[in-house]
């Protein structure tokens, strides 16, 4: 293979006249984090509420909770993000859709919430599956001791379910970080679209994306530690996992 | 105080799981639910605080009609105790946390009342020194135990167990039927489903005998451990009573 390695092209100016290459990845990796964090407390938020939609009683509810599922895990990810970013704004009254486009930082907003809420869908259902897999007589208990269903699912229910899919909801999390590399096509230039600048400056291919791999590496071993320990000081001691 | 009148209550369309069921708790009254499983006794019970819904008849509790959409479910539940076949502690919460949950978020109680409350109530059943563990760390006749005092801890007009014994191991049976007979003793009103015989004796005002959805028989203790009137009790009771 004819290839110049150059392992210390890292430490060269980058055309962009802002620092070396290596500070163009650190920028990249810094939107990444921020883009995978905002995503994954939409996922969560969003997840949690639809999660719980899906096993109330109510028929409603469900049908809610089961068209919200569907409709957004059954679309790829790289269509959502194109029907956020360019479909959309051409829906919207022509003032709302300009107002969109002029947004400064669109491609983060869109997305930081397309990939929110495509991995909601995800988060709902092994949030349904947790607080479906809970003995029905918690809910009866809780029930009966005069707690609103509210109360039931803030205090007895949730606290249970999500001590259950910790570790699922840890590859969710992973999931998240690692589908914002989808953005690039609309534009955000996080770690991968750092990546690919480099490589298209400097072209040095194969360190440009090693460094954004060890990069990727290092966030998610971040979070499967941080998860890990979450897990770990949540245990309830003596249930499910035991000590 | 609990009055069941004409009580119909079907499983999906076809079956029936109360027919016609009459009858009455007074105030200070302990009565005692028998008969074969399957027979509607938990389902009679459950339906007294609305944790079961009914199609037809009504039930009054305390002057106020259960089966009424305008009545506060939750507010009525949390003068009713209920304890469950299978405890039904809130495994993520400490023994006094179980205790305190429905005090301060139905009774509006402080976290000092509730606490102090519940402190009594666990040396009343015996387990003050459990009070910081966690529902697993326990054997399953202190989990009913507790069980008992987090619904005492609400001050209920009435209590209702649904076989509070049949989950445990033989020898644990007693701890918590003394539990059951010293609050039958202090005049509380009771409505008990449950096979131990001894403890009806012991304690009970009156016996109702159920079969499949109906109340078969409904006698003074006497009565019903003396001569009862019916075939189907007699052979219940010659099953339970030979061994």
């Amino acid at each position: 293979m004819n290839y110049n390695w150059n392992w210390s092209i890292f430490f060269e100016p980058a055309p962009g006249g802002t620092g070396t290459y290596f500070h163009m990845l650190l920028s990249g990796l810094w939107l990444t984090i921020q883009t995978g964090i905002f995503a994954w407390i939409i996922a969560l938020i969003f997840g949690s509420v639809i999660g719980v939609l899906r096993t109330l009683p109510s028929k409603t509810a469900y049908w809610i909770g089961f068209a919200w599922v569907e409709f957004f895990r059954n679309m790829p990810l790289l269509v959502q993000l194109f029907l956020w970013f360019f479909v959309l704004p051409e829906l919207l009254p022509r003032s709302w859709g300009l107002w969109l486009k002029q947004m400064p930082n669109a491609p983060f907003y869109t997305a930081a919430i397309g990939i929110g809420l495509f991995m909601s869908a995800r988060v709902a259902v092994q949030l349904g599956a947790g607080i479906a897999s809970l003995p029905r007589g918690q809910k009866q208990a809780a029930t009966a001791l005069g707690l609103t269903t509210l109360q039931g699912y803030r205090y007895v229910l949730l606290p249970i379910a999500f001590r259950i899919i910790m570790p699922p909801l840890t590859s969710e999390f992973l999931n998240t970080i690692k589908n914002t590399a989808v953005a690039i096509t609309i534009g955000l230039i996080e770690l991968t679209g750092q990546a690919r600048s480099m490589q298209e400056f400097s072209f040095q291919v194969f360190e440009a994306f090693t460094a954004a791999t060890v990069m990727y590496l290092l966030i998610n071993i971040v979070v499967v530690t941080g998860m890990r320990f979450l897990e770990r000081s949540l245990a309830i001691p003596g249930y499910i996992t035991g000590k | 105080m609990i009055e069941i009148n004409h009580v119909n209550k079907w499983y999906g369309p076809t079956f029936q799981a109360l027919k016609d069921c009459t009858t009455k708790v007074a105030k200070g009254e302990v009565v005692v639910v028998c008969g074969p499983s399957g027979s509607g006794k938990s389902t009679l019970i459950k339906c007294v605080n609305a944790l079961e819904p009914i199609q037809e008849g009504e039930i009054i509790l305390d002057g106020i009609k259960v089966n009424d959409p305008k009545t506060d479910l939750p507010k009525l539940r949390a003068r009713v105790g209920m304890v469950f076949q299978h405890f039904e502690l809130f495994p993520h919460l400490r023994i006094i946390e179980n205790l305190c949950l429905g005090q301060e978020k139905v009774l509006g109680r402080s976290h000092d009342e509730a606490m102090a409350k519940g402190a009594k109530l666990l040396d009343r059943v015996g387990l003050k020194v459990h009070a910081n563990k966690y529902p697993a760390e326990l054997s399953g006749g202190q989990q009913q135990r507790v069980a008992i005092a987090r619904a005492l801890a609400m001050d209920p007009i009435a209590m209702l167990f649904d076989e509070p014994t049949s989950a445990l191991d033989p020898e644990m049976i007693s701890e918590v039927l003394d539990v059951m007979v010293d609050l039958a003793r202090e005049g509380m009103t009771m409505m008990v489903v449950t096979h131990e015989m001894g403890f009806a004796r012991k304690v009970a005002h009156r016996v109702i005998f159920m079969d499949q959805g109906e109340i078969v028989e409904d006698a003074l203790k006497d009565d019903f451990f003396g001569k009862p009137r019916s075939d189907r009790a007699q052979k219940f009771l010659s099953k339970i009573l030979s061994h």
